[in-house]
This record gives structure tokens, C-alpha cells and sequence, in this order.
């Protein structure tokens, strides 16, 4: 059972704060979303998690099981268990998926051929064409691939806890409806913990989460079952003041 | 063919080739060697001090349609310690013919002076690729010279890549002197340590509907240094021109440095003409999505790298040269790891 704990999290980009003190948690086999208008710092509080570059972090902690995330490097909260699923997964020309994942699995031991293996066979499951696979990383696909891909880089790496940052944009129906499952069937199936970032309940119509909460102005201001995205479907955020 | 301290050493040349007309062999053992090296078509002080000093020079001649299935290789090693080499390599395609040379420079641990000059004569229609894999010891200043000519619908696909040296400079000028000729140039060079590379290009587009294509990649680490200036010419005569020219360099260090200087020269209206050229560090977002995924920063920084390059690798003119020049520059790169700075805040 794992657990990640954002608590009093506090973070900004030069110098201008975003996240106003947040909490909010995640736990093995739980899918919670954060839903809230642009602007809200949805997409902040994901990469402050990850540890992305250029945001700066003022307060609070980010632990993963009662370790400290805000810390460490990137590449150790992901080898610690985290994952972030990007809203724009950044174009890296020359360098394969395959190679990447060789890469990332490399520290924990294991061996290229292995990793090849469950690269090909998730492909299959995500409906990723394996030409995909030794292309350069996200370099001219399509929206919806690059879901996909990002969809079968979690499934091959098996985090403890999986951020996925508006995962639902640019995506077609087919391919919603099999990021969506997959994610399902990892979570149900291996205990996956979800953080699902979206300003739309359309994504969480295939992604049940067991939690809700809403984001506006840096601060989480409601938390609730499944029935808080039904709300926010026919009145929108305006209800939610600071 | 084997050039030790720019002396033709040993050569040894299959010999159904040589039978059908295939030449590879020292210009003092050819009765029309004097002409040949007075082809030279370019002149600077150094091309002097190489005519001045030559101890004897490389000719290949492909005679008229052959097809040289595999590659000529030119091997050059340099071992006296202070000495000074002065190479020469005369290429001569036929007309139609196609091949591939390939010359590899390297030395032994010493201390040297190399001033090379390497011609390229691509007749009519012919089909020659060409690549210079310059892998000296980081004691021996070269300032060399690549010269091509390139006649009527010939292509010229020619490559350097280059690891070593101390201050290494390589001047490539290519002249498109036959309509439809085409000029493919690539470089990869990666310069760590105190190294510096200098790269100075011409594309020189004498005849009309000619193409010229020139992509140079580099990277610099440690205290390195690079330099790339590159000129297109499109002369009065050369109409319906296309000059393509792109210098990329990546900065690894905070103490290495790259400059990129590109010229255009046009003297007639109708040409398509591009040139771009950037230098700057790893892509904070590149190296974040691959950390993201667990890839640790020198990793990820060898990974990037490599895939900067892997454009220019994958059109080198032998396949099979490129799996090992990759694990060349892999080792290098991991030689440097101790000095990758974390891009996360």
C-alpha cells in the first residue's frame, strides 16, 4: 500500500506563487481528481510533484510513502515510484522509446531484451503500432499518440503512483477509451495510486475516480465523491469562489 | 592503402579491381603522378607548405563505370613524435562510376603537426562518397584541407567526423562545376578536454541547377572549443541553384564554447537558398522527460546527445562504420559523465 501526501505545498514560477497551500492524497488503487478551470495551477501542482524545471517550491512537502520527494532529482522521484504523464510530452529527437525505457530500467537491473519484451507486448494492449516504437520520442505524432505512448511508458514502468496531467487533451474517442482502460485495469489490477489532472469530467466518464476534488486560484476548495464531477458538469466552476 | 607520418606505406589492392583499371598507389609510382598533383585547384598557405614538403601521395583512380562494391580505405597514422606530416589523397572518379573511400586518421601518443589535403575529382554522372574519421591524440595540431570537384548529374556524398586532435581545422570547399551536380556534406564532431575544432565551408555553385546540402553537428564539452563559418556561393552562371546549409552545436559545459558563422554569396536570381545554425545547451524540457521516466542525468544527457547526432550518423556513407563510431562516442561521453550538472531545480 503506498501513499502520496502533498501537504501545505506551497510553489511558484519566478517568484510569482501559484500553488497557494495545497493538500491533497493519493493511495494505492485510488483514482483522484483534480478538476479546475485553466489557470487554476493544475499543471503546476503536477510538476512540482515531478520536480519539474524552473518552478520553485516556498512550502509544504511531497512524500511518497513518508519519503521526501521535494528533494530529490527528478529521475529519483520516478525511480522511487512517481510518474508523471505530461500534458505536452516534449518532442526528443534521435532517441527511441525503446531506448528509453532500456535507460530507465537499466538502474533497477534489468536487462534490454526483458525490457524490449514488455515494451512490444503493451504496445499491443495500448494500440501503439510497433513502427512507433523506434521512432524518436513524440517527434511529429499525432495528439492522441502521444497518449498513448505516454499511456505505455507507465504500463512498462509500473510506478507506485501515476500524475496524469490533462491526459485527456487532444485525444480522439477510440483513444481516450483505451488510455482510459488501461490506466483502469493497471489500477484495479496492481494497486497503480492515480492523481488525474483534467479540466473536463469527459475523461472521468471512462476514468471512475473515487475522489474529487477542485482547484481554483492555487488551493484545493472542495473535495467529494464521483457525484462532485457530476455537479461541476452542469454548473461549471463558477460556484467555487476563493 | 596504409600512410604512415604522410608516407604511402603499404597498399594492397584486390586484384580482379586492379585488372579491370582500379588504381590505388603512391603518385611517384604512376608515369603521369607530377601532373596529377599539380591539379590542385585550391591555394592557401598551407595547401603550399603541403605541395612544398610532400613525401609522396595517395591516388585512387576509378576508371570509367566501375562499380566498387566495397570501400577503399585509406588508413593514416601518425608515430614521430615532433614531426610534421604532409598527406595528399587524389580521388579520381570516373565518369558513372560509383565507390566509397574512407580515410582514418589517428596517432600514437606524440606530438605533431599534420597538414593534409585530400581531392576529390567526381567526373560526370559518377557516384562517390567520401568519409574522414579524424581520431588523433590530443597532442597534434592539424590544419587540413578537403577539396572536391564535381562534375555534370554527379553526386558527392562526403562526411567528417571529428574526435581528436588539439587545434584541428578542416576546410571544405566544394565547387559544383557541372549542371546537375549535387554536394552532400555532414559533419559530427564532439571536442572535449582543451581540444578546439575549426570548420570553414564553401559551397561553390559554378554551373547552373546545381544542389548543395550541408549539415554540420557538433558538440563541445570541458573547456572546448568549436568554430564553424560556412559560406554558399551561387555564381552569375549557376541559375536554378539549391544550397542548403545547417550548423547545429551543442554546449556541454559551462566552460566549452561554440561559435557558428554562416554567409550567403549570390550572384543570380534564381536559387533557393537556406541556412540556419544554433548553439546552445541540452533542452531543459528534453532532459526532464527523460528524468521523468527514471533516466539518470548522464544517462539522459548521453541519450540526447547521441540522438542530436544520430541524424548526421544515420546518413554516413558506410553503415557498417556507424555502430562503432556510436560506441566511440558513448565511451566518450561516459568518460565526461563527472562533470554533468543536475538541469533540476
Amino acid at each position: 500500500m503506498s501513499e502520496l501526501r502533498v501537504a501545505g505545498l506551497r510553489a511558484g514560477v519566478d517568484g510569482k506563487e501559484i500553488l497557494r497551500g495545497v493538500d491533497l492524497v493519493v493511495t494505492s488503487g485510488q483514482v483522484h481528481a483534480v478538476m479546475g478551470p485553466n489557470g487554476s495551477g493544475k499543471s503546476t501542482l503536477a510538476n512540482v510533484i515531478m520536480g519539474g524545471p524552473g518552478y520553485e517550491v516556498y512550502e509544504g512537502s511531497v512524500t511518497l510513502d513518508g519519503v521526501e520527494l521535494l528533494g530529490l532529482p527528478t529521475w529519483e522521484r520516478a525511480q522511487a515510484g512517481m510518474f508523471l504523464a505530461m500534458q505536452y510530452p516534449t518532442e526528443v529527437p534521435g532517441v527511441s522509446l525503446a531506448d528509453a525505457m532500456a535507460a530507465a530500467l537499466a538502474p533497477q537491473g534489468r536487462a534490454p531484451a526483458e525490457v524490449a519484451e514488455l515494451v512490444a507486448a503493451e504496445a499491443v494492449r495500448v494500440g501503439v503500432s510497433t513502427a512507433l516504437l523506434a521512432r524518436p520520442l513524440n517527434v511529429d505524432l499525432s495528439g492522441g499518440e502521444k497518449k498513448r505512448n505516454e499511456t505505455l511508458q507507465l504500463a512498462v514502468l509500473a510506478p507506485k503512483i501515476a500524475v496524469l496531467d490533462e491526459i485527456d487533451s487532444g485525444l480522439d474517442v477510440d483513444a481516450l477509451k483505451a488510455v482510459s482502460q488501461r490506466v483502469e485495469l493497471i489500477t484495479n489490477e496492481v494497486g497503480l495510486g492515480v492523481l488525474v489532472i483534467t479540466h473536463y469530467s469527459r475523461l472521468l466518464r471512462e476514468l471512475r475516480p473515487d475522489v474529487v476534488s477542485v482547484m481554483r486560484q492555487g488551493r484545493i476548495v472542495a473535495t467529494g465523491g464521483p457525484e462532485l464531477a457530476e455537479e461541476l458538469e452542469s454548473t461549471g466552476y463558477a460556484g467555487y469562489s476563493d | 592503402m596504409v600512410v604512415r607520418n604522410g608516407r604511402p606505406a603499404r597498399i594492397e589492392v584486390d586484384p580482379a579491381l586492379a585488372a579491370r583499371g582500379l588504381v590505388v598507389a603512391d603518385a611517384a609510382d604512376l608515369p603521369d603522378g607530377d601532373d596529377l598533383l599539380s591539379r590542385l585547384h585550391v591555394a592557401d598557405a598551407f595547401t603550399d607548405l603541403n605541395t612544398a614538403f610532400l613525401p609522396g601521395a595517395t591516388v585512387v583512380r576509378i576508371p570509367r563505370g566501375m562499380v566498387v562494391e566495397r570501400p577503399i580505405v585509406i588508413v593514416h597514422h601518425l608515430d614521430g613524435d615532433g614531426i610534421a606530416s604532409f598527406a595528399r589523397t587524389l580521388v579520381l572518379a570516373g565518369e558513372s562510376s560509383d565507390a566509397t573511400v574512407i580515410e582514418h586518421q589517428s596517432s600514437s601518443d606524440v606530438a605533431a603537426f599534420s597538414d593534409p589535403i585530400v581531392e576529390l575529382e567526381v567526373g560526370d554522372a559518377a557516384q562517390l562518397r567520401y568519409l574522414n574519421v579524424q581520431d588523433l591524440g590530443s597532442r597534434v595540431f592539424q590544419v587540413g584541407y578537403q577539396a572536391s570537384r564535381v562534375g555534370r548529374d554527379a553526386t558527392l556524398r562526403s562526411s567528417v567526423v571529428a574526435l581528436g586532435g588539439d587545434y584541428a581545422r578542416v576546410r571544405t570547399d566544394s565547387r559544383l562545376e557541372g549542371k546537375g551536380g549535387t554536394s552532400y556534406l555532414t559533419a559530427v564532431y564532439f571536442a572535449d578536454g582543451g581540444r578546439m575544432h575549426d570548420f570553414r565551408t564553401i559551397q561553390d555553385h559554378i554551373a547552373p541547377k546545381t544542389t548543395s546540402d550541408l549539415l554540420f553537428k557538433g558538440a563541445v564539452s570541458d573547456n572546448a572549443r568549436s568554430v564553424y563559418s560556412g559560406l554558399i556561393r551561387v555564381g552569375k552562371e549557376a541559375r536554378g541553384t539549391n544550397a542548403f546549409q545547417t550548423n547545429r552545436n551543442l554546449v556541454l559545459s559551462e566552460g566549452a564554447g561554440a561559435e557558428s558563422v554562416p554567409n550567403l554569396e549570390i550572384e543570380t536570381n534564381d536559387v533557393i537558398c537556406s541556412h540556419a545554425s544554433a548553439v546552445g545547451p541540452i533542452d531543459d524540457e528534453q532532459r526532464y522527460y527523460l528524468e521523468s521516466r527514471g533516466i539518470p542525468p548522464e544517462v539522459a544527457e548521453r541519450l540526447i546527445v547521441l540522438g542530436f547526432f544520430g541524424e548526421v550518423l544515420d546518413r554516413l556513407p558506410l553503415s557498417e562504420a556507424v555502430a562503432g563510431l556510436r560506441a566511440t562516442l558513448v565511451r566518450r561521453l561516459a568518460e565526461r559523465a563527472g562533470s554533468v550538472q543536475d538541469g533540476s531545480s
